[in-house]
């Protein structure tokens, strides 16, 4: 019979309207400003730099070497190396960036800067509350708002997080082993120069 | 004291009248009642968009708005302030005078059709004799707004959304008419203050209005359809169809002018429920014996927010038709039915009293109605679709 059909719609939006006041699971939206839902682990938005220990500009893992800048597909990233040089994580002294701008208004999220990056220096964050007054300044983020703990790395990407910790701490040990063998290859060989010359002289 | 209540705003008139020079009264006194249904309509046009976007949001199983004052109820205000900062745009190559006039036009009209609704005992604006075809004269130069807008903007969409409109209402006026013709044949009146009167009597506690027969039934269900497509709201909102036509006739229309078109379509829609409780729900009289010490206007403007309500519960549970669809249904269901309604209520006027006449009409109604579903199922593609070529 014609007009069934519209007598058992509207018992279901009615079944709807009523239920929506009763059960609280009915109602899906989440009242964004005061209630957050926690970002999924792979969440991605703009990059930033890491920095290990407590100084930010000490710490800064990155050694300006200027291949993000070159591969970013929109060239929002402006790099400017650093006359002078300062050791990095292996104790091997490297050049650092005195400026690093990342334009979040031209930026395209593709994490091709993660993944060119050597030394593990930038990473994706998930801040996404990223609005200002000022959309040319504003969104114009240099080294100091791009700079973020190896901590905070470790909060919003956990599983990856550990991983190049272990890396870097592979790497570390690899180069602290190399300077050893290399030290102790300079100690045998002093010693045995010292030993030929004590022979020589003898 | 009840009295006093029930006649309040009429009383209240009185005493300001009073105040002034015989020769003045007249026209204050038509003033002061235009400038009341000018305040209180967009009053309550504000209160139905918020019923509108909580019960909808309610439906869809959504908050609604719920930022702007406790609950979201001073979202209406935050509305209109947007729309009245908002800037007016006109399209360089549109027709300005139409373009301006059409949502003028619109509310002008809207507004006009209460002129003679009754709205309490002894409340009616104008007591026309023929305030009843006052009305649908005045309600039918809404197409004219509507063609005007589309018209005059130079867009497509615009043009496509008010022919669409203009095909619509025309189509549906006359089931909205034909409708409303047996309650005349019942009353021999054209007044509505009259139709008003004759409903307000009762029997057992029970009041006489016209739903409660068979034809008034009928008629009121076909108005109840006729009164929708004739206001542009879902499920026959194709005039402004937003997934096809951006927004149909008022495309081109920005800041306050969109109000005004937002607005004229809620006034339609409330003096058509205004129209429809005077014609079959008794106007302002009361559903029980016992209940009539309630003021009179409270019974009007109750009976018109209940139909809103339903128009908001309709348009969150159907979707649109399309336009063959629409056409098809104006045309081949619900015209043939109210002939056939009109055949009945003339069968009940001259069968007399008794329940013989209950049961000849509301068989005669049934199987018509049956008869109709099942031919609209099978040859006039009223029924569920047939997919050839998907699943």
């Amino acid at each position: 019979m014609l007009g069934e059909g519209l007598i058992k719609g509207l018992a279901e939006t009615a079944r709807n309207f009523v239920g929506s006041y009763f059960s609280a699971e009915r109602l899906t939206t989440v009242q964004y400003p005061e209630e957050r839902i926690a970002p999924f682990e792979a969440t991605r938005d703009f990059p930033f730099l890491v920095y290990d220990g407590d100084d930010w500009e000490a710490g800064l893992r990155c050694t300006s070497c200027q291949i993000c800048e070159k591969e970013c597909p929109p060239k929002c990233i402006y790099i400017e190396k650093s006359k002078d040089k300062k050791p990095d994580y292996t104790g091997r002294p490297q050049f650092y960036p005195v400026r690093f701008d990342i334009d979040i208004s031209v930026c395209m999220s593709c994490q091709i800067c993660v993944e060119v990056c050597p030394f593990e220096s930038i990473k994706m964050d998930t801040e996404f509350e990223l609005s200002t007054t000022d959309r040319f300044g504003g969104l114009l983020h240099d080294r100091k708002q791009l700079a973020k703990s190896n901590e905070h790395y470790h909060k919003i990407h956990p599983t990856e997080a550990a991983e190049v910790d272990a890396r870097l701490a592979a790497e570390k040990a690899k180069a602290e082993a190399k300077a050893k063998a290399a030290a102790d290859a300079a100690k045998a060989k002093a010693v045995a120069v010292a030993a030929a010359q004590a022979g020589e002289g003898a | 004291m009840i009295e006093q209540l029930d006649q309040i705003f009429v009383l209240l008139l009185h005493w300001i009248l009073a105040w002034l020079p015989a020769a003045l009264r007249p026209v204050t006194g038509v003033i002061i009642n235009v400038a009341t249904i000018v305040c209180v309509f967009p009053a309550l046009f504000a209160i139905c968009v918020l019923l509108e976007r909580k019960g909808l949001g309610r439906i869809q199983n959504r908050y609604g708005p719920n930022r702007v004052g406790p609950y979201g109820v001073l979202q209406p205000i935050a509305d209109g302030i947007k729309s009245l900062t908002k800037e007016d745009i006109v399209p360089l190559s549109a027709d300005a005078v139409v373009h301006f006039l059409a949502p003028v036009v619109l509310v002008v009209a809207a507004f006009l059709g209460f002129a003679v609704l009754p709205m309490g005992r002894n409340m009616a604006l104008v007591d026309m004799d023929a305030s009843l075809l006052f009305y649908f004269a005045i309600g039918a130069s809404t197409e004219l707004s509507v063609f005007m807008a589309g018209w005059s903007s130079r867009n497509k969409y615009s043009l496509l959304g008010a022919m669409r409109a203009v095909a619509q209402m025309i189509s549906y006026e006359v089931p909205l008419l034909m409708s409303s013709v047996v309650v005349v044949m019942m009353t021999g009146s054209l007044s509505l203050v009259k139709i008003v009167e004759v409903q307000n009597q009762y029997t057992y506690g029970l009041p006489h209005w016209y739903i409660f027969t068979p034809w008034g039934f009928a008629a009121f269900v076909l108005y109840a359809i006729a009164g929708t497509a004739e206001t542009n709201r879902s499920p026959f909102d194709l005039p402004e169809g937003e997934s096809e036509l951006v927004a149909g006739y008022f495309t081109e229309y920005s800041g306050f002018k969109f109000a005004l078109f937002f607005l004229g379509e809620y006034l339609a829609m409330l003096s058509i429920s205004g129209l429809g409780a005077t014609l079959f729900l008794g106007g302002w009289s009361a559903p029980f014996a016992f209940l009539t010490w309630v003021p009179s206007w409270i019974w009007f403007f109750g009976k018109m927010m209940l139909s809103i309500l339903v128009f908001i519960w309709v348009r969150g549970t159907l979707p649109r038709l399309r336009q063959d669809q629409l056409m098809n249904f104006a045309w081949k269901f619900v015209l043939p039915l109210t002939l056939v309604n009109l055949f009945v209520a003339a069968l009940w006027r001259f069968m007399g009293e008794g329940w013989m006449r209950w049961a000849v009409c509301s068989a005669i109604l049934a199987v018509i109605y049956a008869f109709m579903c099942r031919v609209g199922m099978r040859r006039e593609h009223l029924g569920p679709r047939e997919y050839r070529y998907a699943e």
